[in-house]
């Protein structure tokens, strides 16, 4: 819409010089400082690279808010996180630095369990009190949703365990992954059955 | 989707333009204080703005007053001394683009604001004219002055250029 009307108008800006890639990143960069000295940064977040794929995470100043696979679909969790936390959104990778430093060590099989802030303001009600339950379930071992309803209080609400599992904002940190069917089948997963599958591999050989 | 988008995606998708805008009307020196002031006020107020609003009339009209702000402190900067460092003299390939710029900011400042802000900005002329103030008729004017005079001067300049090599 800039230059249709007047193509011949706007020949002589066409001089201007390119703004580059880097050019942006430095000012983004800034943004990123600026905005985090004067407490404008809601959310921020990154991505990382891990042996179950690429993992956005997502944090407020509280803690961490948000692991998510790729098959989440990562712009549609921002957009999400827009919508129920704060639009005042912006990558900012060092802010996720120690989140991202731990889950390095943990898939490197050097970490049993995570020391880092949680913000657990998308959780509420029994799915919160379910999510806060699932630590207890130490590294390498598993529970039966049953299992966990009881450890929650509520030991006929293994269906709702499950949804809990389901929905879990922090997925490999909070470990919903150990929640498996009383039978000893691995049942659903957030990420998929053959990550969960991954993950308890490796709790179990480490 | 309801609601608004995440603030990386607007930075992304209109931090080029701001930045052009923002070349244009103040020169490349100043012009990155002036996107980060623009790009830090609209953070701020982005959960206000309303979710059917015009984002990128909305940055660019942030960043018209920024660039008055930044005009206005390297004015109470520039006190007189005696060994201010001259401009270089342009000898490198973006020759061309210094001299675009000093024509643009030899243009009376709303030709300039009307030209940046119609022809890099985006905005029709109602909202140039909401900018810059008076009628979309005057904005209208003033962009096709302010583009008939660089046409004059950046040719002058270029052909000047071109004999003296």
């Amino acid at each position: 819409m800039t230059m249709n009307n007047e193509p011949e108008a706007a020949d002589v800006l066409a001089a201007l010089p390119e703004v580059t890639p880097a050019e942006l990143a430095a000012l983004h960069d800034r943004l990123v400082a600026r905005a985090d000295a004067g407490d404008l940064m809601d959310v921020a977040y990154r991505t990382i690279d891990s042996p179950v794929g690429p993992l956005l995470l997502a944090a407020t100043p509280q803690g961490l808010l948000r692991v998510a696979y790729e098959s989440e679909d990562h712009d549609q969790v921002l957009a999400t996180l827009a919508e129920r936390v704060s639009p005042r959104i912006l990558n900012a990778p060092r802010r996720l630095d120690p989140a991202a430093r731990e889950l390095d060590e943990y898939f490197a099989g050097a970490r049993r369990r995570f020391d880092l802030p949680l913000d657990r303001s998308l959780s509420h009600g029994f799915r919160l009190t379910v999510l806060s339950h699932l630590p207890d379930i130490g590294y390498g071992q598993t529970a039966s949703y049953g299992a966990v309803a009881a450890l929650a209080g509520r030991p006929r609400a293994a269906r709702a365990v499950g949804t809990a599992c389901a929905t879990n904002p922090l997925p490999v940190v909070v470990p919903c992954h150990r929640v498996i069917l009383a039978d000893g089948q691995l049942g659903a997963y957030v990420g998929g059955p053959a990550v969960k599958r991954l993950l308890l591999g490796l709790e179990a050989a480490a | 989707m309801i609601g608004k988008i995440p603030f990386e995606a607007v930075v992304a998708e209109h931090g080029a333009t701001v930045l052009r805008v923002c070349r244009a009307i103040l020169g490349p020196a100043d012009a990155d204080d002036a996107w980060s002031e623009t790009f830090l006020a609209a953070l701020r107020a982005y959960p206000d703005l309303p979710a059917d609003a015009n984002v990128q009339a909305w940055l660019v009209t942030i960043a018209h007053r920024k660039a008055i702000d930044v005009t206005r402190a390297a004015a109470r900067r520039a006190v007189p001394v005696g060994d201010a460092p001259e401009r270089p003299a342009p000898q490198r390939a973006d020759e061309r683009d210094l001299d675009l710029h000093a024509a643009l900011a030899a243009l009376p400042s709303k030709q300039r604001a009307a030209v940046a802000y119609h022809y890099l900005g985006g905005l029709p002329y109602t909202d140039v004219a909401e900018v810059i103030g008076g009628s979309t008729d005057a904005a209208r004017r003033a962009a096709a002055d302010g583009i008939a005079r660089l046409r004059q001067t950046y040719a002058a300049a270029t052909v000047g250029e071109g004999e003296a090599r």
